[in-house]
């Protein structure tokens, strides 16, 4: 007796739709035979036999979403009498026991694929849930609907609910009565809150399509909007903007560019020139590399640098740890690093932690200026804007020079505008006068 | 190429994949008047009865494909990579990704700032879209693809709700870029080999025209 799985399909991928079984029970299949078909996002895969033999048992019917690893078959290989096709809804409950959900990850883009429950997790709580199975329509209907399903009486097979009965009830439902049934739609559906645990308020709108959605924000986002708004309760933001003529780094970028592809294998940018020069600052202004405890200053020996980078459906600071002991060439081969782990989502936890001072290089973006927000407990941000080729007036006369507007924001709890400034200073004129080998 | 013909190709492609007999393939085509719906699709999506789509000179073709339902036609590039994504990553999601990743670097370099809408796989261009991802997996070679409009009349999009989403289209001739298929297509096929080459570091070190057959 072999087991048949619903397979993984990918790192990021929790659950897999099995749309259409190739075989029936009782069926005989070949290994590698196509089996049954399943869905993720718009992706449709032909999921092979894993072995030879008679398909015994069906225990997932067509358009059920399960967990990976949970058995949706099993073929008795030596060709053994099949047992009696059970009734897939019956046997459809996710083998939970036998194969453990893997954890889905929680930092990056875990809800993207797939909404986010785990199969034991739609598993109903059993107060609330009529006795007999349900079919997938009735509770995508439930859904949409945050509907009870305890509250309705069920005409089917077996004291089973059926579509009628679902419509009915919402029918009789006053406020819902003229919400009509959207039409379904394609998966990925939107990770709905648990019908059982929540009782059914009214809708909101009462007539028309939906006029809004809800969804449950990801775990990253939470975490993402607790530290902003935290940041800003914490620290007294202040933002002050630099004008930065790149056109040495520019230059110096150029004539090392294909070298840096050719040596390395990947880009030579300006962050990890303007990365340099802040740590060059740094250093000169410690300040800006401490934090605030209550009372106390701390200064922190060592310069980590935080690198804010942009995920599909969020943000991620990893830190260039020991930022003062590295080149160009190390801190773009850091940069470089961090960020593709960061969107494969291999970061250590401890890649995000300890980060004394940050960057944020939103001109990869297109844009100019920005105000960013303090990366806490830290007490300074510099934002990098786009360096444009700009006329700009040089001893009377016109002349074109790459120009990046660098902001800083910082706490003017520690730091005051004057320091501030004199930093950018020293900032800007590493970076304008730029003499340093890159590699 | 005709839709039908270009299915028949695919799947003669796929087969030769799976035996190891051919390497990775990117189909670049362009069909005639067809309205596609996915083995997971819902005909009501599709607007137009049958006679106003014969009228029209619409062909309707079910197929294998992933998502609901779609148009395709004249001065729109439809892609079908036939690749082996055991050689890849073994990640149909991140397949997906890469390829709106190849279209999004290829619509930068048309000056179109175009991205993702996260759970709304397709390129979209401020809420609009512009490419349809579909793909079917058979033992983990991949056809079916992606397409993207560049100058497809977009009327056409009127007669279904496409990919059963209820959000408008839009073309790169629409958003005043005036390029040919030929055009987009060599700079599709640069991206798709530094996208999918570079992802692959077992694989040797192709130029960007290498492993693609063009059919324009």
């Amino acid at each position: 007796m072999t087991d048949v799985v619903m397979p993984q399909m990918g790192e990021s991928i929790v659950e897999g739709t099995l749309t259409k079984w190739l075989k029936k029970p009782g069926d005989r299949v070949e290994r590698d035979e196509p089996l049954f078909e399943i869905s993720t996002d718009k992706v449709d895969t032909e999921i092979p036999s894993p072995a030879a033999g008679t398909l015994s048992e069906v225990m997932v019917e067509e358009g059920k979403t399960v967990g990976i690893n949970t058995v949706v078959a099993r073929i008795e290989e030596n060709g053994g009498a099949p047992a009696a096709a059970k009734p897939p809804a019956q046997a459809a409950q996710p083998a939970a026991a036998t194969s453990p959900e893997p954890e889905p990850e929680p930092v990056v883009e875990a809800a993207e694929e797939a909404a986010p429950a785990p199969p034991a997790a739609e598993e109903p709580a059993p107060a609330a849930e009529p006795a007999g199975p349900l079919s997938p329509l009735v509770r995508k209907l439930a859904r949409e609907h945050n509907l009870d399903l305890s509250r309705v009486t069920g005409t089917g097979a077996g004291g089973r609910i059926t579509k009628q009965d679902v419509e009915g009830y919402l029918a009789a439902r006053p406020a819902a009565a003229a919400e009509p049934v959207r039409p379904p739609a394609p998966p990925p559906v939107a990770p709905a809150p648990r019908i059982a645990a929540t009782p059914a308020p009214a809708p909101l709108a009462p007539a028309g399509p939906a006029k809004t959605r809800v969804e449950p924000l990801s775990t990253m986002r939470i975490k993402i909007a607790e530290h902003m708004v935290l940041s800003k309760r914490t620290s007294a933001h202040v933002t002050t903007i630099h004008r930065v003529d790149m056109t040495a780094v520019a230059k110096m970028r150029e004539r090392n560019k294909a070298a840096f592809q050719a040596n390395y294998g990947f880009n030579l940018t300006y962050l990890p020139f303007v990365t340099r020069a802040a740590v060059v600052a740094l250093r000169q202004f410690p300040l800006l590399n401490a934090s605030l405890d209550g009372n106390n200053i701390i200064y922190h020996n060592e310069i980590n640098i935080g690198i804010a980078v942009a995920l599909e459906n969020g943000l991620i600071v990893p830190v260039i740890r020991g930022a003062d002991e590295k080149n160009v060439l190390g801190l773009q081969r850091a940069v470089v690093d961090l960020a593709a782990r960061a969107r494969s989502r291999q970061l250590k936890p401890d890649e995000v932690l300890g980060g004394t001072f940050s960057i944020t290089n939103f001109g990869s973006f297109g844009s100019l200026v920005g105000t960013p927000i303090i990366n806490q407990p830290q007490v300074a941000i510099l934002g990098v804007g786009t360096v444009d080729k700009t006329p700009v007036v040089i001893n009377d006369a016109i002349a074109i020079r790459s120009i990046c507007h660098l902001s800083l924001s910082f706490d003017h709890r520690l730091i005051d505008g004057a320091l501030a400034d004199q930093f950018m200073s020293k900032l800007k004129q590493v970076l304008e006068g730029w003499t340093e080998e890159v590699q | 190429m005709d839709y039908a013909t270009a299915f028949e190709l695919q799947r003669r492609l796929v087969v030769e994949r799976q035996q190891g007999l051919i390497p990775d393939h990117l189909l670049l085509v362009e069909h005639p008047h067809v309205v596609t719906l996915g083995r997971n699709g819902h005909r009501e999506n599709l607007l137009a009865s049958d006679e106003i789509l014969e009228r029209a000179g619409v062909e309707f073709h079910p197929t294998d494909r992933g998502g609901d339902i779609t148009y395709h036609g004249p001065g729109q590039l439809v892609g079908y990579p036939i690749l082996d994504l055991r050689e890849w990553k073994r990640d149909v999601a991140a397949y997906v990704r890469a390829i709106e990743e190849v279209i999004i670097d290829t619509l930068a370099d048309f000056g179109i700032a175009a991205g993702r809408i996260p759970k709304l796989t397709g390129v979209w261009v401020d809420g609009r879209k512009i490419a349809a991802i579909g793909v079917h997996i058979s033992r983990w070679v991949t056809s079916h693809g992606f397409a993207l409009n560049v100058s497809t009349d977009l009327s056409y999009f009127e007669y279904i709700v496409p990919c059963g989403l209820t959000k408008p289209v839009t073309s790169m001739a629409a958003l005043g870029v005036r390029a040919t298929l030929e055009d987009v297509g060599y700079v599709l096929a640069a991206h798709f080999g530094r996208v999918f080459d570079c992802q692959m570091p077992l694989t040797a070190p192709a130029r960007a025209g290498a492993r693609k057959e063009e059919v324009i």
